[in-house]
């Protein structure tokens, strides 16, 4: 451990940071004597929040950035001028136990550029990941990217090591692939992800009959996609999206709003800003698939291609289905109060549990964290202030109107201003 | 009105809820030692800690309530909020006297209240273990410095144990001035001198002097990848206050001062 880890581990860490993923849940593993370390699932903890206001949870990083690949969306492509660096397997593991051990990070999330040919890098990847385990005893979070175009074996190897593996769908069309990334094709990407599926649900399997089976992969895959480079619209990643999580392992799809790392390339275009609100409004959809029983086509058709900027995707369907509502607080279903705009899976989840005691009014949604703001307009509940209009009485327009968030005012009127 | 003083203690107000349903007058307002009364009240009663009466109190409650609403009772009372007191009080009575379980209804302002600490001091106990940093001193023991807000450092000690359970380490409160020291064993509350001079009491950062070699290395590394790992283009400076409050920044260390040596 000297300086030069320094120069190194400030170049790969910048490689790394455009892979949004994060997280470090999914798998639940106590300590075993003689160990470093615990997983404690559910959530997963975020020791750190950069400024950017991305939580550090894992050790995101790079083993190398050089890479043989030349894909015009990423920052490390071969023709791309910037420093280049390659960790060694000794110096990564010493800096992953330590960092661990001042509870700075809850583990590794490590990737890799591409050097020499898809197995060369995995293998190395594996490798890493080996020694934390076998040799420092490492027991905590470990997420592999599993390199496209890597052999059977060895994402089979890394499967036992790690915690999640993950491979980068990035874009979603095919053929926008190949117009960025000529060497890549969806294949690549699919094959792996198919390989980690059958791990886990074959170690699965095995461990009903052994219980001491080795567990392959505990928390699941993972994947991103980057929005904003191609031309694809918000239905086209949310069909996809929708598309892996109906397979068994798949448990987030990641949105990566493009941050323009590329300036001189025709085929991308020149964003001042990453699309922020777009990528906001996709992971709420995504919130809609994963934990507020949508249909992707409810969320996104033809007719309506691409999400709104302005409201979000709940708050969309509902103007959208003004027949479905206004809904009775002290009657309806569960899965009828989780589509009410401004009730979440928390406050859906109250309302059921203590409707039994006595019927529910509008002060006590209020205080029990319903966003009154939103849900007025979708409701009827014990008592309701007088002036207070569903969205039928009113209509979808007038509701969306009044909900539009409030251009904010640059100049206090109230304050007298001379002009000099 | 009735008031009822106590000294503060949990096995306190538990008493306290036996004595009233002894003499059956209920308090409307419960004070500890030393408090101020109030200018007019009808009757005052001091309560005497009595672990058996606090026993039969919480066996009661047991039949009444489920573990993890007993759990939040106890997780609540360590919010040390001045309320605290009489809002457990009222939970309590409403357990009793209800024929069903009370704790699954939210619509009843103190239930929801109680809930609502609970979530705080939960909440503490998870910034305490994001949050907490160790420090490698000389000996190899790791030492980290922290100010709950709630007094929830109890509460992480099993993590703690589990997470670092082959390496030493210490954590202080440094607001409440006591602390959790692991040898590899178990773990054995301690506490410093109040006039003790070590500077790491004072800042909560290790003197150099007390460091272990690398430790001001891995230090740099850290502070380093926290800053290369921020994309300029999505500055966003109010979540980040946002999730990491500016009040854990003091011992944080990738938010301490750049050191010009190294």
């Amino acid at each position: 451990m000297n300086e030069n880890v320094l120069a190194k581990l400030k170049i790969l860490a910048e490689s790394a940071k455009y892979d949004v993923s994060c997280s470090s849940s999914g798998t639940v593993r106590s300590n075993k004597p003689g160990t470093l370390g615990n997983t404690v699932g559910g959530w997963g903890i975020c020791h750190s929040f950069a400024e950017d206001g991305r939580c550090i949870s894992l050790l995101k990083i790079m083993l190398t950035n050089y890479c043989i690949y030349d894909c015009a969306y990423c920052i490390n492509r071969r023709s791309n001028d910037l420093p280049r660096a390659t960790f060694s397997v000794s110096e990564l593991v010493e800096l992953t136990m330590e960092f661990y051990r001042r509870n700075y990070i809850e583990g590794l999330f490590l990737s890799s550029g591409v050097v020499r040919n898809p197995d060369y890098t995995m293998e190395r990847l594996v490798r890493v990941a080996k020694d934390l385990r076998q040799v420092h005893r490492f027991n905590g979070y470990i997420h592999l990217k599993s390199i496209p175009g890597a052999s059977r074996e060895l994402v089979n190897e890394a499967g036992l090591y790690a915690d999640r593996l993950s491979v980068n769908v990035e874009i979603p069309k095919e053929e926008n692939l190949k117009l960025l990334a000529p060497e890549k094709d969806h294949q690549s990407v699919f094959a792996p992800m198919k390989y980690i599926q059958q791990g886990v649900l074959e170690s699965k399997e095995e461990r009903q009959k052994f219980r001491h089976a080795p567990r392959f992969a505990p928390a699941g895959q993972s994947t991103q996609v980057i929005v904003g480079a191609t031309s694809e619209s918000d239905k086209d990643i949310l069909f996809l999206s929708s598309a892996l999580y109906g397979r068994p392992t798949m448990k987030r799809v990641y949105y990566s709003g493009y941050v323009s790392v590329n300036t001189y390339d025709k085929r991308l275009p020149a964003l001042k800003q990453p699309p922020l609100v777009r990528e906001n409004r996709l992971y709420q959809a995504d919130w809609l698939l994963r934990f507020y029983q949508f249909k992707v086509d409810e969320i996104v058709d033809d007719a309506y291609p691409d999400l709104d900027l302005e409201i979000d995707p709940k708050l969309s369907w509902a103007l959208r289905h003004p027949e479905q509502f206004p809904v009775d607080i002290n009657k309806a279903d569960y899965e009828m109060l989780l589509r009410v705009p401004g009730v979440g899976v928390k406050s859906a989840k109250l309302i059921v549990a203590s409707r039994r005691f006595s019927r529910l009014g509008f002060y006590e949604l209020k205080k029990i964290g319903v966003v009154m703001k939103k849900a007025q307009y979708f409701i009827t509940c014990k008592e309701l202030p007088l002036q207070m209009q569903t969205v039928n009485e009113l209509s979808p327009q007038r509701v969306r109107s009044l909900l539009l968030p409030k251009p904010k005012k640059k100049v206090d009127e109230r304050q007298l201003r001379f002009d000099f | 009105m009735n008031i009822f003083v106590y000294d503060k203690s949990f096995d306190g107000l538990l008493t306290a809820v036996f004595d009233a349903y002894f003499r059956k007058t209920f308090p409307d307002d419960l004070l500890s030692e030393g408090d101020a009364l109030p200018l007019f009240y009808d009757e005052l009663h001091t309560v005497v800690t009595d672990e058996e009466k606090a026993g039969r109190v919480w066996r009661r409650l047991q039949k009444k309530v489920s573990v993890s609403a007993l759990g939040c009772l106890t997780q609540s009372w360590l919010s040390e909020l001045p309320e605290v007191g009489m809002l457990i009080f009222r939970y309590i009575r409403k357990a009793i006297d209800s024929p069903r379980s009370i704790e699954t209804n939210f619509g009843d302002p103190d239930v929801l209240r109680l809930a609502q600490i609970w979530k705080k001091v939960d909440g503490e106990r998870v910034h305490l273990m994001q949050f907490v940093r160790f420090q490698k001193a000389a000996d190899g023991t790791f030492f980290a410095a922290f100010e709950p807000q709630y007094n929830a450092l109890p509460l992480t000690v099993h993590h703690f144990k589990d997470r670092f359970a082959d390496q030493k380490w210490i954590i202080y409160d440094m607001k409440r001035r006591y602390g959790f020291y692991y040898d590899l064993q178990e773990v054995t509350t301690i506490s410093f001198d109040d006039d003790s001079r070590e500077s790491h009491l004072i800042t909560g950062m290790l003197d150099e002097s007390l460091m272990d070699k690398d430790e001001k290395l891995f230090q740099q590394l850290w502070k380093t990848y926290f800053k290369a790992i921020c994309i300029k283009e999505r500055m966003n400076p109010r979540k980040h206050r946002q999730d990491m409050p500016v009040r854990y920044w003091k011992y944080l260390t990738e938010k301490q001062k750049e050191c010009l040596i190294l």
